[in-house]
């Protein structure tokens, strides 16, 4: 119970750390993270450069602020996309039944048969690496286990008395499923996304790294992470300090999303 | 009567974390072979001062005082070993639900045979010759085929039948049933009940009977225990709490029993508010991956009519097709064949007049807990049935929620309230309330009082019938309980597989059925009459109540 309270203390800490220094990262940072200053290059952290400096003598602090910034809005944005895709489309095939469910599961089953990943850089070769064909590609790569899970919830709802109620009262099947399936089928909607902001989080990471990222210059945690590679013998640091933000801002995200998961499951609370 | 079989002696059980107390001191003794009744409500702690007799309690319930002797040995002061060498051997226990007390992976034989091979030193051929005379004598018609088979096979009336034969198979001395027949229809639960009578007296072991329904235990018990809230209120012989009980809950309990009300007089020449003709319902069940698909009907052309202001209502088993005719009606079924007919125009899903009839066809359904949107407010959950009134202003409608709340005994604190907040009985009036605050003219009630406690049901049943004459809207009042039907019915329809087998005005069908099959139904209830002092029961067609089941074939 006690080490409970301490994992969702320390996520609580860790993602609220990582929120806010992104959130400053949009207004404000120590240096220019675009300013290119090559007699400053590959210095170790110290005082002036906290975490040191690239092999442009960009100032890492900075770029790792804004690079928060960009992957914390895209995945924020990618899973509010999935939530609105999702729910709609598992509303409407979990209520609906019949041929518009099948249609639907057999689209949904299709796209969920692929790797998120697999399925996110097919997209991207499409929608071409930039930031709306990033939020398009993995938005499209995970609806489909959003509209699993809300149908799942809903085909238990449907049968319920008080949908049956709702349609002797007289109300529409739109109206019902906004009124009475909606907000009942909520909960696993929420605890879904939060896990899946961890791994979208990843994949843009992942796809930064291999270079289907936002494109440079703008720095991200993956494309730092892909340049450091070359200097890693002789500036550890600018590996090590992305890699860090990456499983930290995970880390934090996994312990937050435990407690909101026990706050919407009363089988899970006191535990 | 010597030394007393099972002694409780000031037994007090609680909660062991939250310190809250379930049971408090509660003392009675069963003679070797008397037969004793534990009545009470739901909360009243009568489950738990038998599952502590046979120290199957919950894991979280902790005995706080007092003691327990079986046999003159105290319970408390037995080793887990000696406790389970006693139980099964000693002690035996029937529980309610038939379904998930018997193994679904074992076959009956196997299931049998575990406490016979646990507590007996029988070779196979004498076990398994146990077991088949067991099996024979609890009315199982193929034994040997019974022991390969799985209790899927069986339904419920066998399954609980098989259970008796288990708890009996080592001649217990003391057989404890809780609730043993509450899961059944109302004709087998009185076939089972009456084998298990048999069967304890044959053996003389002593029996103590669990329910919540006191008509059935004062018919079979010497001694009745009455429970409230983890106390005895009450005990003493049958004859005695029922014709003359102390104590003013027994008093309230027995007061809530239904009797039969006035008979009101129904112009037979209005015309029908609702009516059906010929309705069908028909199920497609899947027989397998490349079988055709059967039919199965559930209602094989049914004709039907409610009067204004008339409350019809419709018994019958599990299986009578009496819920799928009101889901039919209330159209949340589809019709295969046959027309409803509202107001004399025909309506069907889609038509003008199907809008009409949804306003004024309303429902209640059996369980509180399910009907009501967990996520709403009460105050939301009532005047969502006036949304469709739009010359109403916001206003008008919170008025008239807060009226009707009000008219069903709940106040304006519980406008803010959600449904878990609130009691099963207060649940449903919350449900009555939304039925009736649009003034349907047409409600149907669907085991509406079925899940509620006896005082409790007596309430929501005055209420129903005082809110039916205040708005005059006809009911169908769907029910197994043919005592509530009694009390509230103008006209009686008794179904059977689907088809309707009797109708006729409440008085006729009570007191002249004609059907073998309503008379073997009513002989399950009694007639009761209300004396000075208390009640007195009959039972009806006792005579003839031997077989009723052969009445039927």
């Amino acid at each position: 119970m006690k080490r409970h309270r301490q994992n969702r203390i320390l996520g609580g800490v860790l993602l609220g750390g990582f929120l806010g220094a992104a959130l400053v990262g949009l207004f404000w940072t120590p240096f220019d993270p675009m300013r290119i200053e090559l007699r400053g290059k590959l210095q170790a952290p110290g005082a002036a450069h906290w975490l040191g400096t690239d092999e442009f003598g960009r100032d890492v602090l900075s770029r790792l602020m804004a690079a928060a910034g960009t992957s914390v809005s895209i995945s924020l944005v990618t899973v509010l996309f999935a939530v609105l895709a999702g729910v709609t489309l598992g509303v409407v095939a979990g209520y609906a039944r019949g041929w518009t469910d099948r249609v639907i599961m057999a689209l949904n089953d299709a796209l969920l048969a692929f790797p998120s990943m697999l399925l996110a850089l097919a997209l991207l070769s499409i929608t071409g690496a930039n930031m709306y064909g990033i939020i398009l590609a993995l938005g499209m790569a995970y609806t489909p286990s959003m509209v699993r899970v809300v149908r799942g919830s809903v085909l238990s709802l449907r049968e319920r008395e008080f949908i049956e109620v709702s349609r002797i009262m007289g109300n529409s099947a739109a109206y019902t499923m906004v009124r009475h399936i909606l907000p009942n089928s909520l909960a696993p909607v929420i605890v879904l996304a939060t896990s899946m902001f961890g791994s979208v989080l990843l994949t843009e990471s992942a796809l930064s790294f291999l270079g289907l990222g936002v494109p440079p210059p703008a720095p991200t945690w993956g494309n730092m992470l892909a340049s450091a590679r070359p200097h890693i013998a002789e500036a550890m640091w600018l590996g090590i300090f992305p890699g860090l933000c990456i499983s930290l801002s995970l880390l934090g995200i996994n312990l937050a999303g435990d407690a909101i998961r026990d706050r919407f499951d009363p089988r899970m609370r006191g535990l | 009567m010597n030394q007393p079989l099972v002694e409780v002696d000031g037994l007090s059980l609680r909660v062991s974390l939250a310190g809250q107390s379930i049971v408090r001191d509660v003392s009675f003794r069963i003679g070797a072979g008397e037969i004793v009744g534990i009545v009470g409500e739901s909360g009243s702690g009568k489950t738990m001062v038998a599952r502590s007799l046979m120290g199957l309690q919950p894991p979280a319930i902790a005995v706080s005082g007092g003691d327990i002797r079986f046999e003159g040995r105290s319970l408390r002061s037995l080793s887990a070993r000696e406790l389970r060498a006693l139980r099964g051997a000693r002690l035996g226990m029937v529980f309610q639900e038939p379904m998930t007390s018997l193994n679904p992976s074992m076959t009956i034989g196997r299931q049998l045979e575990e406490p016979l091979r646990l507590h007996t030193r029988l070779n196979a051929a004498a076990r398994r010759g146990r077991i088949l005379d067991i099996l024979r004598r609890v009315g199982i018609h193929d034994p040997e085929g019974a022991l390969t088979a799985f209790p899927h096979q069986f339904s419920g009336g066998m399954r609980q039948r098989i259970m008796l034969a288990s708890a009996m198979l080592l001649r217990p001395s003391l057989l404890i049933a809780d609730e043993p027949t509450t899961a059944l229809d109302a004709l087998v639960q009185r076939e089972v009940l009456e084998l298990m009578l048999e069967m304890v007296r044959g053996e003389s072991t002593a029996l103590l009977m669990i329910s919540h329904d006191l008509p059935m235990v004062a018919r079979y018990c010497d001694r009745i225990i009455v429970m409230r809230q983890g106390e005895i209120v009450e005990q003493g012989p049958v004859e005695e709490i029922i014709s003359r009980p102390k104590h003013a809950y027994t008093r309230e309990l027995l007061h809530s029993m239904p009797v039969r009300g006035p008979a009101r007089a129904i112009a037979p020449t209005l015309e029908p508010v609702v009516e059906v003709r010929g309705l069908a319902v028909e199920y497609r069940v899947n027989a397998g991956l490349l079988a055709r698909k059967a039919v199965k009907k559930a209602l094989h052309g049914v004709d039907l009519a409610v009067r204004p202001g008339e409350i019809v209502a419709l018994v019958g088993a599990s299986g009578s097709g009496k819920t799928t005719l009101g889901r039919c009606i209330a159209g949340l079924v589809p019709a295969s064949a046959g027309r409803i007919l509202f107001g004399g125009e025909e309506i069907k899903p889609g038509s003008a007049a199907w809008r009409n009839y949804r306003l004024n066809c309303q429902m209640i359904f059996q369980d509180p807990f399910g009907s009501l949107d967990p996520r709403m407010k009460i105050a939301d959950l009532v005047g969502e049935a006036l949304r469709h009134e739009r010359e109403t202003t916001a206003a008008g409608k919170a008025e008239r929620v807060r009226a009707i709340l009000d008219e069903v005994g709940l106040d304006g604190r519980y406008l803010d309230r959600y449904p878990h907040e609130l009691s099963g009985g207060q649940r449903q009036r919350v449900a009555i309330a939304r039925a009736v605050i649009g003034r349907p003219r047409f409600v149907i009630a669907d085991e509406a009082v079925s899940a509620l406690d006896v005082t409790v049901r007596a309430k929501v049943l005055e209420l129903i019938a005082d809110l039916q004459r205040r708005y005059g809207f006809s009911c169908l009042f769907i029910s197994h309980d043919l005592g509530v039907v009694e009390q509230l019915a103008d006209r009686v329809v008794v179904m059977r597989d689907g088809a309707i087998v009797e109708e006729g005005s409440r008085d006729a069908v009570f007191d002249a059925p004609r059907s073998a099959y309503t008379r073997a139904l009513l002989s399950a209830i009694p007639t009761l009459i209300r004396t000075e002092t208390g009640v007195s029961l009959n039972w009806r067609f006792a005579a003839e109540a031997g077989a009723p089941a052969a009445a039927l074939q």
